[in-house]
């Protein structure tokens, strides 16, 4: 690890302070002290941010403000996450240890970098880690990387997974800037698409803080997330599905669908959704989303698998809801 | 930069390097060998403790993020003349081979029985709801950020077992398995 020099801050205007200054936030620290240790993250200062408060769940607006420092463990056991947002609850169980859930928050994980094996190697080009040093990704070994919104710089992917239930709860993320000005953005648009500046993983800019995290008000239905992986516990998804859907008299009433490790955001596609509501459900109808959400996606050779494996899991997570709810 | 912990109880001060990790701190400056460096990078599960009742990876934090915090490392949980009962029960259950994990599997262990306690659901429990069966499926998942590359999992499994169903952890599984 590069040295740095390390600032305990016991309030948010503290944290504030020291971000604006050019410090970098420390909160579970399980993704940056883990990429700090192999020097692909060498911050010169670090602000400790884990006795500032946000830390409680809150009703607010007719749903919930969750803490930018809720733990995982906390949020997925919230009887009100798992009695009304089943799908959140779900997403964090199926992500990580039980160790780690203890030590990552609510903020911290929607800031988790990716899991390419080419940004963690730094022997290795990668322009999200070295600007204009090339992607050997999209040549080499990819099967855990994306196949929706790639660019000719990078082929990342996001690979958390509460983010992606978030995205498909149509979740809204508070943001304090380094001039204390309050600001929101959706889950939907937190993370970029690489497009030609791989450097920067989300809107977020420097001296920003992350306050909470808001879900609108229940909006019940079925709930449910989908993970394939490499093996059946503590791995990164290969494709993932959060799923909200609600059948009323024979019909989609409400169909909200985002997908995990297929891009370097949580993937939604409000066309898709558009040409399942007021349907009634069938294989056929699923396959036709399945097959528009998945119009541009472009395998890598190794990640070829994916784009077969998404419709397979989209047209899946589809049947079971409709069922369920029918 | 000085820390102040309470490691297993007694008061310690840290005066080290930030970038000292709380499984560094254990180890090198307060000597507590018990707690083991894997991969140093939390994907293993070696060095895990409790830090104010809860299970962590101590190579993936900082000590000096522990100002006041309470740990407890396996030299906290039973001694060798005095183990504790989920210890009697993995010596009971030959729950490992070469013994490395095992530190780290005992921390997890206790920490999950707790979650498990409190209702906390697991990806594979069938519901949410608040009623936790420590089946095998239910505790292999809860355990799977412990890694046992000797591969002794069926027996932590049934150590694990005998801890949770003889009316809790203070049962002395290692007796009456």
């Amino acid at each position: 690890m590069r040295v740095f020099d390390f600032h305990k801050c016991d309030s948010v205007e503290g944290a504030q302070a020291a971000a604006a200054d050019g410090a970098r936030i420390i909160a579970g620290g399980t993704n940056l002290l883990d990429l700090m240790k192999l020097q692909v993250e060498t911050p010169d200062s670090l602000v400790d941010i884990n006795r500032v408060g946000l830390d409680t769940i809150d009703e607010a607006h007719g749903g919930l403000r969750i803490g930018a420092l809720v733990r995982n463990s906390d949020c997925a056991a919230d009887m009100r996450i798992r009695r009304d947002y089943p799908v959140l609850a779900r997403a964090i169980l199926a992500g990580a240890s039980g160790q780690l859930r203890n030590r990552a928050t609510t903020g911290g994980n929607l800031c988790q970098r990716t899991r390419c094996s080419y940004f963690y190697d730094t022997d290795q080009a990668c322009n999200k880690r070295d600007p204009g040093s090339g992607c050997p990704a999209i040549e080499g070994h990819s099967r855990n990387l994306a196949v929706l919104g790639t660019s000719s710089e990078c082929i990342a992917t996001y690979p958390g997974d509460m983010a992606v239930a978030l995205a498909a709860l149509d979740a809204v993320v508070e943001i304090t800037g380094a001039d204390g000005a309050e600001r929101t953005v959706p889950v939907r648009e937190f993370h970029r698409l690489p497009g030609d500046d791989p450097t920067k993983d989300n809107v977020l800019e420097d001296g920003d803080l992350i306050t909470a995290v808001t879900l609108p008000a229940p909006v019940g239905g079925f709930q449910a997330y989908r993970k394939v992986r490499d093996r059946a516990s503590y791995a990164f998804a290969l494709t993932s599905i959060a799923s909200v859907v609600k059948v009323e008299d024979g019909k989609i009433a409400h169909c909200a669908l985002a997908l995990g490790a297929l891009a370097a955001k949580p993937w939604r596609d409000d066309d898709a959704e558009a040409m399942l509501i007021g349907e009634t459900p069938s294989q056929d109808l699923f396959a036709k989303a399945a097959d528009a959400i998945l119009a541009g996606a472009k395998g890598f050779g190794d990640n070829d698998f994916k784009i077969p494996l998404a419709k397979r899991v989209i047209v899946a997570a589809l049947a079971e809801a409709t069922e369920m709810t029918r | 930069m000085q820390t102040h912990l309470i490691v297993n109880g007694e008061e310690r001060v840290l005066d080290a390097d930030p970038r000292v990790t709380l499984l560094d701190a254990l180890r090198h400056h307060l000597r507590l060998t018990g707690s083991k460096k894997g991969c140093d990078h939390g994907q293993c599960g070696a060095c895990t403790v409790q830090v104010n009742g809860r299970r962590v990876n101590s190579c993936l934090t900082l000590a000096c993020m522990h100002d006041g915090d309470a740990i407890t490392t396996i030299e906290g949980i039973g001694t060798a003349a005095d183990p504790a009962p989920v210890q009697k029960a993995f010596v009971t259950r030959d729950a490992y081979q070469c013994g490395y994990c095992t530190p780290g599997q005992i921390c997890s262990t206790l920490a999950m029985l707790d979650e498990a306690e409190a209702g906390w659901p697991s990806f594979v429990s069938a519901t949410l709801d608040a009623n936790v069966e420590l089946t095998r499926e239910e505790i292999a998942e809860r355990m799977s950020g412990n890694l046992c590359r000797c591969a002794a999992y069926s027996n932590i499994v049934e150590a694990i077992q005998d801890v949770a169903s003889g009316n809790g952890k203070n049962t002395d599984a290692g007796e009456t398995a």
